[in-house]
């Protein structure tokens, strides 16, 4: 009980400073939007193209939008965790008797917040410009809950890599490095059916495609609840593993002070 | 008298950096210890290892009779942490920082928030508490970190350099603080400083530590009554001397520990007044030009000097340059 109480008190700490930064939360709440619209217009023609079924590029997009915003915003995560180390917050928290992981949830907890918000931003959005989500409420559920995992585990990964790389510039580079790449070997901006053989099959170990994927079969019609409860349940133990991974992290860190 | 702090033999190498050599030290309770020590000596390494921060290589501690390996839970409840860095979230109010503290140390509802006012009232920050802390003055960030180590009301307080970096005047206030903590509240306090003059205020017991080692311990007092007679200071007026000054002054009577630092020769006198003008003379006939003579009752520098082989001021300048390398 100690424990999740902690969690929560670090979230809101956490969402205190977010809720401080207000220049910062406009460009969480406007960047994608700006992806939606100008994805949406920039590759409006890709439904032209012989063999992509679907007749609205937009409908097609959405997900993939909303997954790879909750993935580029999550990596950044453990920007706070580097910013802790330099100001002597973690060690100021580690010496209390304090569980280590809810250090680590409690951090995620504030990014599923920030994730969930953007999540609806981007589905208000969509309905604006007339997308309809045919999968009903259940189906938009699935798909901002694929999302939250995703986005979980990888603000538990830079969570890990800040605490055993503890430089902002070894962070950022290990983001950016990850987040186009991981971002195109994926199905959020073309059917598998049309993309090269090499890159559906990365495409299948990538667990960013393994959220659009999930989020795609939920909101369209005609849902196959198996595939999503299959790759949202893959994507839940990746969370779960990375959380670990952060919480590990902390041993590599005090043995380094 | 119990001992709130035990340290024996504590040993701790960073790669090949050997920040503690079988340090050892025992802290009677509620008393304030001080350890003292140029820069890199070991004494923030040996604050992280009682905090259960760091992991000590070889020997044991116990802090408030619990073991900081076995125990570590248990330690975390009885101590409070000042470290020499700020542990302040500056994105925070102050209320919100004690109180995060306070939280994550148990403490919930209205016991929490009556200590976090009282707290805030007695270090002067009742009017900022509801200010975020970047907006704080150095002075008010130092009295926040001590209010965040002692909400939980801890047995034992650990200050890493407290006073480093502050204004002279706002150093006083923090003297007074630490002594009315000591005697209204009978904690046990650790001190950690490079201030001989911190030491000597505040301690009453004073441990120097060189090289990861405590190589002289007592209180002020007894550390400068070991020291006979005198210390004289003389500052050479020229270029390198080394090696030419024992030669010089062998001759002078009732001259001891004579040891030289470059420009800067140090030795201990049993009267000082009668020994100067035998060494200035001495000095002089072997043409070496003093720009300075000083004459002193021991001092905590002198204490170092005498035990760690080298002049304090020394010690520090070249830590600094090899933690600049």
């Amino acid at each position: 009980m100690t424990a999740i109480s902690d969690t929560w008190a670090l979230t809101v700490r956490d969402l205190l400073r977010l809720w401080r930064q207000p220049w910062f939360i406009a460009i969480v709440l406007v960047q994608p939007v700006i992806w939606l619209l100008l994805f949406g217009e920039l590759f409006q023609r890709v439904v032209e193209i012989p063999g992509f079924e679907g007749g609205d590029y937009k409908q097609y997009l959405v997900p993939g939008v909303l997954v790879m915003t909750a993935f580029f915003s999550s990596g950044w995560n453990g920007m706070s965790t580097i910013e802790d180390l330099e100001r002597g917050v973690t060690d100021r928290l580690l010496v209390t008797p304090a569980r280590r992981w809810p250090l680590i949830v409690g951090r995620l907890g504030q990014n599923a917040v920030q994730v969930l918000i953007q999540s609806l931003v981007i589905i208000g959005m969509a309905l604006a410009i007339g997308v309809s989500f045919e999968g009903g409420v259940l189906g938009v559920i699935a798909l901002v809950l694929a999302g939250l995992l995703l986005g979980t585990a990888f603000a538990a990964l830079s969570n890990a890599l800040a605490l055993v790389a503890r430089q902002e510039e070894s962070l950022i580079g290990a983001v950016t490095f990850l987040q186009l790449p991981l971002t195109f070997l994926s199905t959020a901006f073309m059917q598998e059916s049309l993309i090269p053989n090499w890159v559906a099959t990365a495409a299948d170990y990538n667990p960013v495609n393994w959220a659009i994927v999930a989020g795609r079969e939920a909101v369209q019609s005609g849902t196959d609840w198996g595939t999503v409860a299959g790759y949202c349940g893959l994507l839940a133990a990746f969370a779960l593993a990375c959380t670990m991974l952060a919480t590990r992290a902390f041993r590599a860190y005090q043995s380094s002070v | 008298m119990r001992n709130a702090i035990e340290a024996e033999g504590l040993t701790k190498n960073y790669g090949d950096v050997r920040a503690l050599d079988g340090l050892s030290f025992a802290v009677e309770e509620g008393t304030v210890f001080g350890l003292l020590g140029p820069n890199g000596a070991g004494k923030s390494t040996t604050v992280k290892v009682l905090t259960t921060l760091a992991h000590s290589d070889e020997g044991r501690a116990s802090v408030a009779g619990r073991d900081v390996l076995r125990e570590p839970g248990q330690v975390r409840r009885s101590i409070g942490v000042v470290a020499q860095r700020s542990g302040v979230d500056r994105d925070l109010t102050g209320r919100e920082n004690v109180k995060l503290q306070g939280h994550l140390q148990g403490m919930r509802g209205r016991d929490l928030d009556r200590r976090v006012d009282q707290l805030l009232e007695q270090l002067g920050l009742a009017d900022a508490a509801g200010r975020v802390a970047r907006t704080y003055s150095g002075g008010m960030q130092r009295r926040l970190d001590i209010a965040i180590g002692l909400v939980h009301r801890p047995r034992v307080l650990f200050l890493d350099e407290p006073t480093t970096g502050l204004d002279p005047e706002v150093r006083a206030a923090m003297w007074q603080e630490i002594g009315r903590l000591k005697t209204d509240e009978g904690l046990t306090i650790l001190l950690t400083t490079h201030y001989m003059e911190e030491a000597d205020q505040l301690a009453s017991q004073v441990a120097i530590v060189d090289r990861g080692r405590v190589v002289a311990q007592g209180s002020p007092a007894e550390l400068k009554a070991s020291l006979q007679g005198e210390a004289v200071h003389v500052e050479l007026d020229g270029a390198n001397v080394n090696g030419n000054v024992d030669a010089a002054l062998e001759g002078v009577p009732g001259l001891r520990e004579v040891m030289v630092e470059g420009r800067a020769l140090h030795a201990r006198v049993d009267d000082g007044a009668r020994a100067v003008p035998a060494v200035l003379a001495a000095l002089d006939a072997h043409s070496m030009p003093v720009a300075t003579v000083t004459v002193a009752r021991p001092s905590l520098d002198d204490v170092y000097l005498r035990y760690a082989g080298r002049s304090f001021a020394e010690a520090d300048k070249a830590e600094e340059k090899e933690d600049n390398e």
